[in-house]
């Protein structure tokens, strides 16, 4: 249970949760990890907490360090209780003079806390305050990706405390960029951008453009799950510049859920089709793949079709919850098309291309019906559904 | 015509701009829009928001 030290007097004190298998409907197959982060300076100050069941990991890790109750501040960037759930007990242990947090941090930790007693200080967008050797400014980034959320720019030192921007959900004995895969630590913060950032993605690109405007230089970006940047905090920069500007890539997506079959054999045909035309596919049967891990394929993905069995008159029930699990995290500039096998009635094709509308993508077919089980005829339509998607995906680029 | 802007996530409408993406044309005024419409970037109902 060793600190680490991430630069001068600057720690890292969080938690490894490797146990976690579902964050609220994110599958997180390798666990995360709680970062906190603890600056010895004139004024010590802790930065965030960790999830309650973790507060002892925290207290073990900064006494390796200092006497908790040594502490003068606490900086809450995000009131979500994977990083204040024990924030009330720290309060409690460390008694700070100052807890520093935005202006709706401050209204969140009342809403959640109800601790009208605790010395909570507002600080305004690019506020700063000083802790001796150190100068901590403070920039809000509201909505990305609560209302309280904010971002701690530790000046002299080039770190940015990213709150849970830039994060991953993987739990590593490791605590930095170089120290890992790079290919995993980038498909884990996709997942985490796709399943929880994407729907912000109007303001990350406003945040990307301020932070290049203020000029600030960072070494290091910290942020409040997984692994920290030090070796290319520009490569997690450019990726969610990339990522927010949802324009995709050459590659296709097909998402089914089938009852006997029928609709498997149309999401292959359909497959076959779009790489006949030379575009990469990937085949997601919604029994075999979570829905968070869907939506990193479909964070990259320049088309997306959709195959769903008609089910008493409706969608198929993991095919319903992807759709309103989709439409919250608002993809765009998506080329969609749907196609499905029916018994009598056949509403599902109707039903995927009115949520893809919905979502404002451009559908470019009115999408294939197979009655109970298809033929090798039939599943002509369905290759012929696929080149048509896969020659959209070439033209757009 | 005023501007508006959500107390919740400080998105700011302008009724020059309207809201196309929601369906509302430029030159709606924060008033004449639809009872249901709500907030782009974070959801919030007509009641969050505040004008200058």
């Amino acid at each position: 249970m060793q600190p680490v030290e991430i630069k001068k007097d600057i720690f890292w004190v969080g938690a490894v949760d490797w146990n976690i298998r579902d964050f609220h409907g994110y599958s997180t197959w390798k666990g995360s990890t709680y970062n906190a982060y603890l600056v010895m300076d004139e004024k010590i100050t802790l930065f965030d907490t960790v999830r309650a069941p973790f507060k002892n990991d925290l207290l073990h890790r900064i006494h390796n360090i200092v006497d908790p109750s040594k502490i003068d501040y606490l900086v809450v960037n995000h009131v979500e209780m994977d990083h204040s759930g024990c924030v009330g007990e720290v309060i409690d242990r460390i008694r700070p003079e100052k807890v520093f947090c935005s202006a709706m941090g401050k209204k969140a930790l009342i809403d959640h806390y109800h601790r009208e007693d605790w010395p909570l200080e507002v600080v305004p967008n690019g506020g700063e305050i000083s802790l001796g050797a150190r100068t901590v400014r403070f920039l809000e980034t509201r909505m990305l990706h609560w209302p309280d959320s904010m971002f701690s720019y530790l000046v002299e030192d080039r770190v940015l405390i990213s709150s849970d921007a830039f994060g991953q959900h993987w739990a590593t004995s490791q605590r930095f960029d170089d120290e890992v895969d790079t290919s995993e630590l980038m498909d884990h913060a996709a997942k985490y951008y796709a399943n929880i950032l994407l729907l912000y993605s109007p303001l990350v690109t406003k945040l990307l453009a301020s932070v290049q405007e203020m000029g600030i230089p960072i070494d290091v970006i910290a942020p409040d799950h997984g692994l920290i940047w030090r070796r290319e905090p520009g490569r997690i920069l450019e990726a969610y510049g990339r990522w927010a500007r949802q324009e995709g890539e050459p590659r296709a997506v097909v998402i089914y859920d089938t009852m006997w079959h029928s609709t498997e054999k149309m999401a292959k045909a359909v497959a076959d089709g779009i790489q006949d035309e030379g575009v990469p596919v990937r085949i997601m049967n919604l029994r075999a793949c979570h829905r968070s891990d869907v939506m990193t394929e479909v964070l990259g993905a320049k088309a997306l079709v959709f195959g769903s069995s008609t089910l008493n008159n409706g969608l198929l029930p993991r095919m319903a919850g992807m759709l309103a699990y989709m439409k919250g995290l608002r993809p765009a500039n998506k080329l969609g098309a749907a196609f499905g096998s029916y018994g009598w009635s056949g509403e599902a094709v109707k039903l995927m291309t009115q949520a893809m509308e919905e979502m404002k993508f451009q559908v470019v077919d009115p999408g294939v019906r197979i009655k109970y089980v298809p033929t090798h005829d039939s599943l002509r339509d369905c290759v012929e559904l696929g080149r048509k998607v896969g020659r959209s995906v070439k033209e757009a680029f | 015509m005023k501007k508006c802007t959500c107390s919740v996530c400080g998105y700011v409408y302008d009724p020059a701009e309207g809201d196309p993406a929601g369906g509302v044309a430029p030159g709606t005024a924060f008033e004449d829009l639809p009872d249901g419409w709500t907030c782009p970037v974070c959801g919030a109902a007509k009641d969050a928001f505040e004008c200058e």
